[in-house]
């Protein structure tokens, strides 16, 4: 057989039948699910009077509409408590296995799958939300899907699917202080821009990216989908194997050796070959943020804003100066220092223990600046309980962070936690489009330290100044 | 899911790249529990004001644009979150065909699922295209899907390419989980396999 990549060795796994013209009937074995782009596709079941195939291969949480606040009190916002009622009332009838809103397992779906043990290596994980790339991290092919495909898989437990091109994206060497897994994946977003992962499955490989700790590597896949590819991966290593040991969900004795001993084979083949390979030095990467409107859009804390003059194509140049007016910014301006209303720490990217902790260690003896709403939403409940266990909620708390329950929050502000028009926000969520923190709110994606900076000093800042 | 099968209808051009699914609808308006309705609230940040008011510059909110039911834009569009609804709103508005440079992926995808019809054509057919689109009225697209091609108000025609079994499911409306479902043997074969191979892998139960 020829040399295979990971995605090859995952992917024909899971081939069920080829169909004429290359598509595949792909098996799944995870099925994540969620408030928001489920309803539609139970409905559809119902309507067609099918049953959902594997209830056992599924799992049900509540994540983007819930709020951050008092969860014993009831939801305020109408829209978003039918919502949430309406998957209660379909995992009831269909029997899907669900972390309610009261439960510690409840938390953002991206941080829930790996924390439980429910997302492994080698195994195909699709679920209605772009950022299931995440769980890439594992070793797993994992992709986000529509509503049409969601119940496709709950009717079917497949997809049909075409292959993918195979990316490796190389990062070799040691990250220097202050530097962490968001500014490489930032970094890497910024050189083959929003499109340059548009048709493939990119595996995250080299020496930087094997020391990343779990955390670290669910950041980087978790943004695969910001550089326009479906699906990031990391062959599973020891750091893989150790974190899934002892997971409630996964395997557990004499069934997790086994496992492992399956697990190892999954790497890609030495001569493997690529459509495309991207290699990045980690000591070329500093801390990074976003300026514009575009995830593509990063540069060096230390750098400033582009003048849309030197673009020729006239189209991008009327496009940057658009991000320009938006964003509040001018060309040629020092991205440090540009003063901060809103610093959100929390997202299916940066809401991990590992992402709090770096947060809180720039924290610890600060405080907010005035005028600065900061605030932590944690990636689960039981990220919430082990922070607490550490004391990082007094580091929050006694700083004037506001420190709250799980959910997606402020990454998209489907809930109230919401900027308003003109307000700029420090995030460590993903996206930085329009509007999307809440209309006319301006987005700065960093990492958690960054965050934790910029609170502490009330604009951007960077990170290496206050280490 | 209606067929697809020949289009003559308005184009909108909308020259921009990396149009997300955000700006085609924001997660606001996420909240439904169906699929229907979110054709009024496509494009909102681009569409309106702060106050709800219409921007007068806006292509959609300009005759004849109101009715357009193909959209042309530049690379990378429908870029960001897998939400479905950004399709929904295009089809409620009344656009059944995009035509880009480039498309993400996923969108690309939920546009077949939808009966949109989504036609990548190079950067410099857009252009002309969106040319013809600028004369209004006078300036109508057909889309044919069964020949593969687009038809320009001088009659000039513009091949495009596709996948023979998307092209198969649009042209009948098909629901493409009955066709899968006639797999359902081979698939319960496959599943009873990898639990002989991989008795370890676990399932999901919640006492």
């Amino acid at each position: 057989m020829a040399a295979r990549t990971l995605f090859d060795k995952i992917w024909d796994s899971h081939v069920v039948e080829r169909l004429e013209d290359g598509t595949a009937i792909l098996y799944i074995d995870r099925h994540l699910v969620h408030e928001v782009t489920s309803p539609q596709a139970f409905e559809g079941l119902r309507i067609s009077g099918r049953r959902l195939r594997r209830p056992d291969a599924t799992i049900a949480v509540v994540d983007h509409n819930v709020p951050t606040s008092d969860r014993t009190l009831p939801i305020e916002e109408p829209e978003s408590r039918n919502q949430i009622e309406t998957l209660e009332r379909n995992v009831r009838e269909f029997g899907v296995p669900y972390f309610p809103l009261l439960s510690e397992r409840q938390g953002i779906v991206h941080v829930v799958g790996p924390e439980q043990g429910i997302s492994l290596p080698g195994m195909t994980i699709v679920c209605g939300d772009s950022h299931t790339s995440t769980h890439g991290a594992m070793g797993a092919l994992a992709f986000g899907i529509g509503t049409s495909e969601v119940e496709h898989v709950m009717a079917t437990q497949t997809l049909l699917q075409k292959p993918a091109l195979n990316m490796k994206v190389v990062v070799e060497g040691t990250l220097g202080a202050g530097v962490t897994a968001k500014d490489v994946m930032l970094a890497i977003i910024g050189t083959i821009g929003t499109a340059g992962g548009t048709g493939y499955v990119i595996e995250f490989a080299g020496s930087t990216i094997r020391g990343l700790d779990m955390a670290g590597r669910m950041t980087i896949c978790n943004m695969s989908i910001e550089a326009g590819a479906r699906a990031g991966l990391v062959a599973p290593d020891e750091t893989t194997f150790e974190y899934v040991r002892g997971r409630p969900f996964a395997p557990q004795g004499e069934a997790f050796e086994q496992a492992v001993a399956y697990w190892k084979t999954l790497v890609g083949d030495e001569d493997a070959q690529y459509d495309k390979i991207v290699e990045l030095r980690a000591e070329d990467i500093p801390p990074v943020l976003t300026w514009g409107t575009s995830p593509e859009t990063v540069i060096p804390v230390s750098g400033t804003v582009p003048d849309p003059a030197a673009e020729t194509d006239g189209a991008k140049r009327a496009q940057l100066q658009r991000m320009l007016d938006y964003m509040g910014l001018e060309a040629g301006q020092k991205i440090a220092g540009v003063p901060v209303d809103v610093v959100f720490i929390g997202s299916c990217t940066n809401s991990r223990i590992e992402d709090l902790r770096s947060a809180a260690a720039i924290v610890a003896g600060r405080h907010v600046a005035a005028g600065v709403r900061a605030m932590v939403v944690p990636g689960s409940g039981i990220v919430k309980a082990q922070a607490e266990r550490e004391g990082l909620d007094r580091v929050f708390l006694d700083a004037g962070f506001e420190w709250r329950e799980a959910g997606c929050s402020m990454c998209l502000g489907m809930n109230p936690d919401r900027l308003t028009p003109g307000q700029r926000c420090a995030s460590t969520s993903n996206r930085n489009f329009e509007g999307r923190q809440g209309p006319g709110g301006r987005t700065h994606l960093l990492s958690p330290a960054m965050a934790a900076a910029a609170a502490v000093t009330g604009h951007l800042t960077d990170v290496r100044e206050l280490i | 899911m209606d067929k697809f099968t020949v289009l003559t209808a308005i184009a909108a051009p909308l020259p921009e790249a990396n149009i997300d699914t955000d700006k085609i609808i924001p997660a606001r308006f996420l909240k439904t529990t169906k699929r229907s309705g979110l054709g009024v609230h496509a494009f909102d940040g681009m569409r309106y004001n702060q106050d709800g008011s219409e921007k007068p510059d806006f292509v959609l909110n300009r005759e004849p644009y109101r009715k357009a039911g193909i959209l042309i834009t530049h690379d990378n569009l429908g870029c960001g979150s897998s939400r479905e609804h950004a399709p929904w709103a295009l089809l409620d508005f009344g656009i059944s065909c995009v035509i880009a440079p480039s498309f993400a992926d996923i969108f690309f995808n939920n546009c077949f699922k939808n009966g949109i019809l989504p036609i990548r054509l190079p950067r410099e057919i857009c252009d002309a295209l969106m040319d013809d689109a600028r004369l209004g009225a006078n300036g109508r697209l057909t889309v044919d899907l069964e020949r593969q091609v687009v038809v320009r108000p001088d009659g000039e025609e513009i091949a495009f390419e596709i996948d023979p079994l998307r092209k198969r499911l649009l042209l009948e409306g098909l629901d493409d989980i009955g066709q899968t479902l006639q797999h359902a043997g081979a698939i319960s074969t496959f599943e009873a396999a990898r639990a002989r191979h991989q008795p370890w892998q676990p399932r999901i139960v919640i006492d």
